[in-house]
């Protein structure tokens, strides 16, 4: 009792006590987020506070960009615009041939009597800056929730699928890359129909087929498009191609890397369309079809679970 | 070794100060820049500097909260950065003495090494929430930061200094 401080030089807890009780808040917050993903709302009152900061840091490079757009050369624009003609001449010719050939394809739906899915409308976008997170690949475009965009729709460039929109903001959206380690698309073999589930290969930059037996039939230079069977990724589009087939005997799986179809690390315009079905529809879909895998060992179904309620 | 005699005597701190820096480096650090890893994180060298200066005024509290600002405005893990700054606040605290008897040089050094740790604290709770290493240019950044040291440490002080004006009539 005599070793006690008077009142007046008394600082509050000692260091070691606030450090405790912070570092516990703050793996109490890191366990919410990770493993139940309920801090949302916590993250969207917290986001009105850093936004301001945000968009006042984006706004520097988003002039200097219009500038540098404005004082583009007079040769320069002409030579992109007479680019632009051929490639619009080739792309209208190639739709008209598309267009023909799904025409057939929807009879011949109807007539075995399957239902067509209609792909929804799209959004373009541009990609801002690369997200601030070194541990995951994930990019920033310009349109957020004010332009529609909803958490779940798949990214296309030019050239096939580029990733998903996993958090909408007000004014700006965040794309999950094909190649991040968390993310997995739905694919089939162009050649055979064969359907896997590709999943990314982190810093590789590279796609990998899981699950596949090892005497799947597939073999290098195989193209990789979505099959549209979760009901987010409209069917069809270009993934990726698969460089290295690895058959080992001691695993029952085969090892199957491809290079994604997308540019994932160049570019600059993008799409972001709307999901095939109703959100809510895929993920009661979803959550039924996780809840008949429960009893399996599926890595993979708790991944797409984890996936669908992050990006509902 | 004895401490930096030349030091001098600083006028007491506003906390305006305190909160502009903390600004500027929030908006320092939401740059859109190319690669986050190879940049210093400005939020957390500024707060090395205050908890070294003013362990009264900024510890653990203001850490946590400036950390989840940058959790949220980053859209990482939540309380990532919060647990790594509240870690570097908690070592700046109780170093602060120790760091400040050094010379430019040698507080450079103990920065270098309390942000490194700050950097593994925030790795390490990413590798356990399950995501991959991304090499080792992840220690690039708090190096970098620490090497700002000396800059920081001048311009963040600049508003403490009085002018130096000649008068007989004042003792010091």
């Amino acid at each position: 009792m005599e070793h006690t401080p008077p009142a007046f030089f008394n600082r509050g807890p000692a260091p070691v006590v606030r450090l405790t009780f912070f570092a516990l808040l703050s793996l109490a917050l890191i366990v919410l987020d990770a493993r139940f993903r309920y801090t949302e709302g916590l993250r969207s009152a917290l986001a009105l506070a850093t936004q301001p900061f945000q968009i006042a840091a984006a706004a520097p490079a988003a002039a200097l960009r219009r500038v540098a757009d404005f004082f583009a050369s007079q040769s320069q624009l002409s030579t992109e615009n007479v680019e632009l003609r051929t490639e619009l001449v080739k792309a209208k010719l190639a739709a008209q041939r598309f267009e023909a050939a799904a025409a057939e394809g929807a009879r011949l739906k109807q007539l075995m009597g399957t239902a067509e899915k209609i792909p929804g409308g799209a959004t373009p976008a541009e990609i801002m800056y690369s997200g601030r997170d070194p541990f995951a690949r994930r990019v920033l475009v310009d349109k957020g929730s004010r332009d529609g965009v909803r958490a779940g729709s798949p990214v296309v460039d030019e050239s096939g699928v580029m990733g998903q929109v996993t958090r909408v903001h007000a004014l700006l959206a965040e794309v999950t890359l094909l190649t991040d380690k968390d993310q997995a698309i739905p694919v089939q073999v162009a050649r055979n129909g064969l359907r896997a589930v590709a999943f990314g290969g982190g810093t590789s930059g590279l796609l990998e087929l899981r699950y596949l037996a090892a005497n799947a039939e597939i073999v290098n230079g195989d193209r990789l498009v979505t099959s549209g069977i979760d009901g987010v990724y409209p069917p069809g589009l270009p993934v990726g191609t698969v460089t290295r087939v690895e058959r080992d005997a001691t695993n029952i799986f085969a090892r199957v890397l491809c290079q994604p179809a997308a540019g994932i690390d160049r570019g600059r315009i993008v799409l972001l369309l709307t999901p095939v079905e109703a959100p809510a529809a895929a993920a009661a879909q979803a959550e039924s079809a996780a809840e008949k895998a429960r009893d399996k060992p599926a890595t993979k179904g708790r991944r797409q679970r984890a996936k669908e309620t992050r990006a509902p | 070794m004895l401490p930096d005699r030349r030091q001098q005597i600083l006028r007491p701190v506003r906390l305006s100060t305190i909160v502009v820096s903390f600004v500027i480096a929030l908006l320092l650090n939401f740059l859109p820049w190319h690669n986050v890893a190879l940049v210093p994180d400005f939020v957390a060298l500024t707060l090395t500097f205050w908890c070294v200066r003013q362990p009264q005024l900024v510890g653990l509290g203001v850490a946590w909260v400036l950390g989840l600002l940058t959790d949220v405005g980053n859209g990482v893990l939540l309380g990532q950065h919060a647990l790594s700054y509240s870690v570097l606040a908690f070592c700046a605290v109780t170093l602060s003495r120790r760091i400040l008897w050094f010379g430019v040089s040698g507080q450079t050094l103990h920065v270098a090494a309390l942000l490194l740790l700050a950097q593994g604290v925030g790795t390490l709770v990413r590798l356990a929430a399950g995501a991959e290493f991304p090499g080792w240019s992840l220690a690039i950044g708090p190096l970098g930061a620490a090497l700002l040291w000396p800059l920081v440490s001048f311009l963040l002080l600049a508003p403490q200094r009085r002018a130096h004006e000649v008068d007989d009539t004042r003792p010091i």
